[in-house]
């Protein structure tokens, strides 16, 4: 498995203009995070909860910057009143969703919000992509990003469960 | 016979204590929590680079955050409830990590929920937010209760540098409404128009 597609979606935050990124943190993300981190350009906020990385972008974007949010599918329910902000004020609000509960999920407590993670972001606003191919992640990233930024859109990319390695808890 | 809420009884009065604050320094960048903080902002005099917030419970402080990181030159004041505080207070961690030297947040804390009919919030007895603040690592923080504790803290909160924290008690009282525009498009191309010339 091609397990290096992060670096697509770093490249199109680099080609972005992207200087905020949210995070809480996702195996399927790590190395992205850790890319961030090492950037000078780049300042990657570690958040308590992702609602936060929602007025994190908002006050962003007031500033003159751009930002982008890193989360896993159950983070998405954490933000949904959250998502009001940006939807009421249109900010550019792009996120990238690691999904669980979807494909080989080991834990079916992941299920629930997995599963219903797309709807959630639609009724809540959102236009989103799935990238279910490593090589179509690169793509899908810019994709997601200029719904975001050239319309003040809020736009999520659902990164598949098959993209990443199954998680068996020493099983 | 009903006991009076110890913060009927708070000197400060709100109102006075956001004109203070906003009217010292045309260029601060002030994002106000939703419900009566956004009044007592706007009260202070409706300014195109006061953002306002309607809704967003939880989120000022960390919308006050992506603000300071964006604009290191400039200070940013947040100016939130204590009800809006209490919804966010990881944000105080998040905000410690960051470290924004330019960043304020003060929390008008009249220990109401002062929108929904005046029920009590935690602060009123048991939790002491300066205190949840300093514990997350913010390295300044302070709570005033007088006029003299509230001249002190002036220049700290506009000034010193930060992350900056202070809890300011004020008197649970009812006030008018003043209110901001509602259109949260108009409200964020105001601002970004005033600070950024586009």
């Amino acid at each position: 498995m091609q397990l290096d597609w992060w670096t697509d979606i770093y490249t199109a935050l680099k080609a972005a203009d992207v200087r905020q990124v949210g995070y809480v943190p996702d195996a399927g993300h790590s190395g992205l995070i850790e890319a961030c981190l090492a950037d000078d350009d780049m300042r990657a906020v570690v958040l308590t909860t992702e609602e936060e990385g929602i007025s994190l972008l908002a006050g962003a974007w007031l500033g003159g910057q751009r930002g982008a949010l890193l989360m896993q599918s159950s983070g998405v329910g954490n933000c949904i009143n959250m998502m009001s902000l940006a939807a009421t004020c249109q900010f550019p609000v792009p996120i990238f969703v690691t999904m669980r509960g979807l494909w080989r999920e080991f834990n079916p407590w992941q299920n629930a919000m997995g599963r219903a993670t797309d709807s959630h972001l639609t009724i809540a606003g959102f236009s989103t992509l799935t990238a279910t191919m490593p090589e179509h992640v690169g793509p899908l990233a810019a994709e997601t990003l200029d719904t975001a930024f050239d319309g003040g859109q809020m736009s999520a990319l659902l990164l598949h469960q098959c993209l990443v390695p199954v998680k068996t808890f020493g099983k | 016979m009903t006991t009076q809420p110890r913060s009927t009884s708070y000197p400060l009065n709100r109102r006075d204590v956001a004109r203070r604050l906003t009217q010292s320094e045309p260029g601060l960048l002030v994002i106000a929590g939703l419900g009566s903080t956004a009044w007592d902002v706007t009260a202070a005099g409706d300014r195109d680079l006061n953002f306002p917030l309607w809704g967003a419970m939880g989120g000022a402080i960390t919308l006050g955050l992506g603000l300071a990181l964006a604009q290191p030159g400039r200070r940013v004041l947040v100016i939130t409830g204590d009800g809006e505080t209490l919804m966010g207070m990881g944000s105080f961690a998040t905000v410690a990590l960051q470290g924004p030297t330019n960043l304020s947040i003060c929390t008008f804390d009249n220990e109401h929920y002062g929108e929904t009919g005046m029920q009590a919030t935690h602060t009123s007895s048991a939790t002491d937010l300066a205190g949840v603040a300093a514990a997350c690592g913010i390295a300044v923080t302070g709570t005033v209760s007088t006029e003299a504790e509230l001249e002190a803290a002036l220049p700290v909160i506009l000034a010193a540098p930060g992350p900056v924290y202070h809890v300011i008690k004020v008197k649970a009282e009812k006030l008018d409404f003043v209110l901001p525009p509602k259109d949260g498009i108009h409200l964020k191309e105001r601002f970004r128009k005033a600070l950024l010339g586009s």
